[in-house]
């Protein structure tokens, strides 16, 4: 690149005019760097699996629920003056509502499209918190939060977390008698949290509950406050994906070491942007088909009015199950109330979610590991974590279950007393078996594993043998399907340094060295692992005979 | 298509047994083999395919313009309140049919068009990216820790105590000022809580009628709401006041009646509970009159209203509150004065 003339463009140094993007991407160059920027993120290695489009489909409904939600805004009146209503849907006219129900009603019946937004606001904002769960999953099935990646989990927890507040004051917006009663709850779960529950709640409330502030209040948490603060953790879960490379899993040329994959100009590029709009028609359609949160059928709210069947938000089943299955505890002593049977499952619905938030901490204190890993686990070569996963999935569902123990009662005519029962019971039980089941079913599919590596693919072709035995022909395995069954590591447990040195000295081994060795036992202790195949075993059998 | 019409030059010739990056060691059949080689795909071998590909990646941006085009005719020709009936679906809006739909297919079309393409006409050869470790060299490391320990001693932080203790100090006290603008959201509770519009001589009102109820209004067997008398839904205050004094009436059998306080406070065998539920507030509306249980549908708390409101099963903790009602001399039922302990769910002041 000649310097020699600095007034021309770099590229008219060589006597000829640069085409005009590149003038505009030089002026560019000049002031923000783009082409250093350029350099290691333009044709950056992204590798290829179906489930990392999973944290994609989150992003874009993320997108997606930004521009509707900005163009709602133009319409809604975040407001509970009370007024009567005179527009175009009949059943509602004359009927006394906050101006928040009457705009939202005006957005469905008199804007033109507006309906169509909504829906495509509350469709997208479901499939967003479902896709951080599923996303999630997959992050932690394959040990994707392992170092380095322990803060990016956090960030994306967070995100979750934040994703469900934000989801919550939103459908709180219309003040529609379902959302209402959904708030009312929120209300009364404040309400139980010892010493300053009642002033918290005020503090929200404006006073007693309902007050006429909540909608306002409820308004700029759910469109500035919250997602201000999502925004920017999604900025940086972005960036720290760029910054660490992509995970891939263990195959042949692909190494802890490197990134295997296609480049993100063009293929990702024209790859994850199609995906966006694919998201984005798929959510269009479905809004157009499928009707969600038809407030006018409810009505607005009254704080003495009910309609049976109350459910919140999908995502907040959860909790709800938590305060439908716990006994009804009060304790009164000294003129105050202890409730909880209401604070109790707010404490367990915040343990259940900061368990997760923590693990990537715990399993690498359990195991000790400080290594970076880029190469995903299968989920079967981590039998404790897997299980740990679906035990806490397994309490998910179940309390899930339980925050429609009123709808399993009518749909299978049931008794509401023995659902909840039921529920009460599997709360506990649940998790534990799912635990016992996952670990096993995971040792099973090591053995297969090995299996296959040593006696290669069941072909299903059955032969003869000149004496009469029928056996199964069985396929070798290449050498890449060789290597990808064998990649996995197999680390040892911790073990208890012994509690006299070798000069003699009896040393204290502390409760939490002894807690680590213990945990880190049922992580990789000896009945937990089906020891790979080794070179010799496998060389014995296929040098002898054909078939084992 | 057939294999003979590939033009024999651009068939991939014999597949390279060379791998990127191969490992070998000798006697290792778990060794790494390397990157396979890159497969080639149809369309990278036979122009036709890549030709068949181009114009079906065209034909579905084409179907998109097409479908925008007719996401402004729906939303120019249709009338915003007209309904159509769509099988299986039902009635719905006929605007927000077809602009969802034709919206929708104009946005997956671009985005199935672009998948396309990069699947069968982008270069789909594998590359590899090294990684290199996320922590900095200890060089790297040393000069920062260095820079860091000389940019704190510039500083004199660890040596003029008083200047860190007392910038400390400041910078802790400081967000108090936000938390006492925070005190404007709200006066204090005090004993808001403990009252509820009821109070002595204020006659019931049916909720539906909005007249005063009379004994004989209220059946065995029905579930009837009121309010106190004086209450409109114009007052600024009614939600507040509906939230806590919303009540719920049923007639007993006095011989029915287990709880002898229920008994007392009631008229006629007719008791009058708060319809708000104790554990976190909603209207109970469900009432089972063989049993004389009320359910509230939000949590499935069951109270026995012919045993003082006692909770039979559910999470609430407490019974729900009685209201004592007489007949008043005009034959209208009356409260004799207010609840006697806070409606609603309970809280930590309630005692």
């Amino acid at each position: 690149m000649s310097t020699a003339d600095t007034t021309t463009t770099r590229a008219g140094a060589q006597g000829r005019k640069a085409p005009a993007g590149e003038r505009v991407a030089d002026w560019a160059d000049g002031r923000l760097g783009i082409y250093t920027l350029a350099k290691g993120g333009m044709r950056k290695i992204f590798p290829d699996h179906w489930s990392f489009m999973l944290g994609e489909v989150c992003l874009y409904s993320f997108l997606i629920i930004i521009l509707t939600g900005v163009y709602l805004t133009l319409f809604f009146h975040p407001s509970m003056n009370e007024v009567v209503y005179h527009g175009s849907y009949v059943p509602m006219q004359g009927v006394r509502m906050s101006e928040a129900f009457k705009s939202t009603l005006d957005i469905s019946f008199d804007v033109r499209g507006g309906l169509l937004i909504r829906q495509i606001h509350h469709w997208a904002a479901l499939v967003f918190i479902a896709g951080m769960m599923v996303h999630m999953m997959r992050v932690f099935f394959t040990g994707a939060f392992r170092k380095p990646r322990e803060i990016n989990w956090l960030f994306g927890f967070l995100l979750l977390v934040l994703g469900t507040f934000t989801g919550f004051t939103g459908y709180s917006l219309p003040d529609d008698l379902l959302s209402g009663t959904g708030v009312r709850i929120a209300d009364g779960l404040v309400m139980s949290i010892p010493l300053v529950g009642t002033y918290i709640s005020f503090y929200l409330f404006g006073g007693e509950f309902p007050g006429t502030d909540f909608v306002s209040r409820f308004y700029s948490i759910h469109i500035l406050l919250l997602p201000g603060i999502m925004l920017g953790l999604v900025v940086g879960h972005l960036i720290l994906v760029f910054y660490h490379k992509h995970t891939q899993f263990a195959g042949p040329g692909r190494t802890n070491k490197n990134v295997v994959g296609m480049p993100l100009m063009p293929v990702y590029m024209a790859k994850a942007g199609g995906f966006f709009f694919l998201v984005f028609g798929i959510i269009a359609a479905i809004s157009a088909i499928a009707t969600i949160n038809p407030v006018w059928e409810l009505g607005p709210y009254r704080p003495d009015q009910v309609s049976t069947n109350a459910q919140p938000d999908w995502y907040l089943g959860m909790s709800e199950g938590l305060f439908r299955i716990m006994p009804g505890w009060e304790i009164s002593f000294a003129g105050h109330t202890l409730v909880l049977g209401v604070f109790i499952p707010l404490l367990v619905f915040g343990a259940v979610l900061t368990i997760m938030a923590v693990y990537p901490f715990i399993e690498s204190w359990v195991t000790g590991d400080k290594r970076e890993h880029h190469i995903l686990d299968r989920p079967r070569n981590a039998p404790t974590r897997t299980a740990f996963g679906v035990a806490w999935l397994t309490l998910y569902g179940v309390a899930l279950m339980a925050g429609g123990n009123d709808l399993w009662a009518t749909h299978f005519h049931l008794s509401v007393n023995s659902v909840t029962w039921f529920v009460r019971i599997s709360f506990f039980v649940g998790p534990v078996l799912a635990f016992i089941a996952t670990r096993r079913i995971c040792m099973g599919l090591q053995r297969r594993d090995k299996d296959k590596v040593l006696h290669g693919r069941e072909s299903g072709i059955i032969k003869r043998l000149p004496h009469g035995e029928f056996v199964e022909v069985h396929e070798p395995l290449t050498q890449e399907q060789l290597h990808t069954l064998t990649a996995h590591e197999q680390p040892r447990p911790l073990a208890l340094e012994p509690e006299v040195d070798e000069n003699g000295v009896v040393r204290k081994v502390k409760g939490t060295q002894k807690l680590r060795v213990r945990l880190s036992k049922s992580y990789y202790g000896e009945d937990r692992y089906v020891p790979k195949a080794t070179a010799k075993e496998y060389q014995e059998i296929t040098s002898g005979h054909g078939h084992h | 298509m057939s294999s003979q019409d590939i033009p024999e030059e651009t068939l991939p010739s014999k597949q390279g047994e060379a791998h990127e990056g191969a490992v070998a060691v000798a006697g290792d059949p778990f060794a790494d083999p390397g990157l396979p080689p890159h497969e080639h795909r149809i369309q990278d071998i036979d122009e036709r395919a890549a030709k068949r590909s181009e114009r079906a990646v065209a034909f579905m941006f084409t179907l998109s313009m097409l479908a925008t085009i007719g996401f402004i005719a729906a939303y120019l020709a249709i009338p915003v309140d007209k309904n159509i009936y769509v099988f299986p679906i039902g009635h719905v809006s006929a605007m927000n049919f077809t602009l969802g739909l034709t919206l929708g297919v104009a946005l997956f079309l671009i985005g199935a068009g672009a998948v396309h393409w990069a699947r069968t006409l982008m270069s789909d050869v594998e590359h590899i990216d090294e990684r290199h470790p996320i922590e900095a060299p200890s060089e790297v490391r040393a000069k920062v820790i260095a820079d860091f320990h000389q940019g704190a001693a510039e500083s004199a932080m660890g040596r003029r105590k008083l200047i860190r203790n007392s910038m400390f100090g400041a910078l802790s006290l400081l967000p108090l000022s936000g938390v006492f603008l925070l005190g404007g959201l709200s006066k204090a509770p005090g004993t808001k809580l403990r009252h509820t519009a009821w109070g002595k001589g204020k006659r019931l009102v049916n909720q539906n009628t909005n007249q005063p109820l009379r004994p004989e209004d209220i059946q065995v067997g029905s579930l009837t709401f009121a309010m106190p008398e004086g209450m409109k839904e114009e007052d600024h205050d009614f939600q507040n006041q509906i939230a806590k004094a919303a009540l719920m009436l049923v007639r007993l059998r006095p011989e029915n009646i287990k709880d002898k306080k229920e008994l007392d406070w009631s008229v006629d065998g007719i008791v009058a509970f708060s319809k708000i539920c104790t554990h976190v507030g909603c209207p109970i509306n469900l009432y089972e009159q063989q049993t004389h249980h009320v359910l509230c549908p939000c949590h499935q708390s069951t109270f026995d209203l012919s045993d003082g409101g006692r909770v039979v099963f559910g999470p609430a903790g407490h019974a729900l509150p009685q209201l004592r009602i007489k007949v008043n001399d005009k034959g209208y039922l009356e409260a004799m004065g207010d609840f006697q302990e806070p409606v609603g769910p309970a809280f930590w002041e309630r005692g």
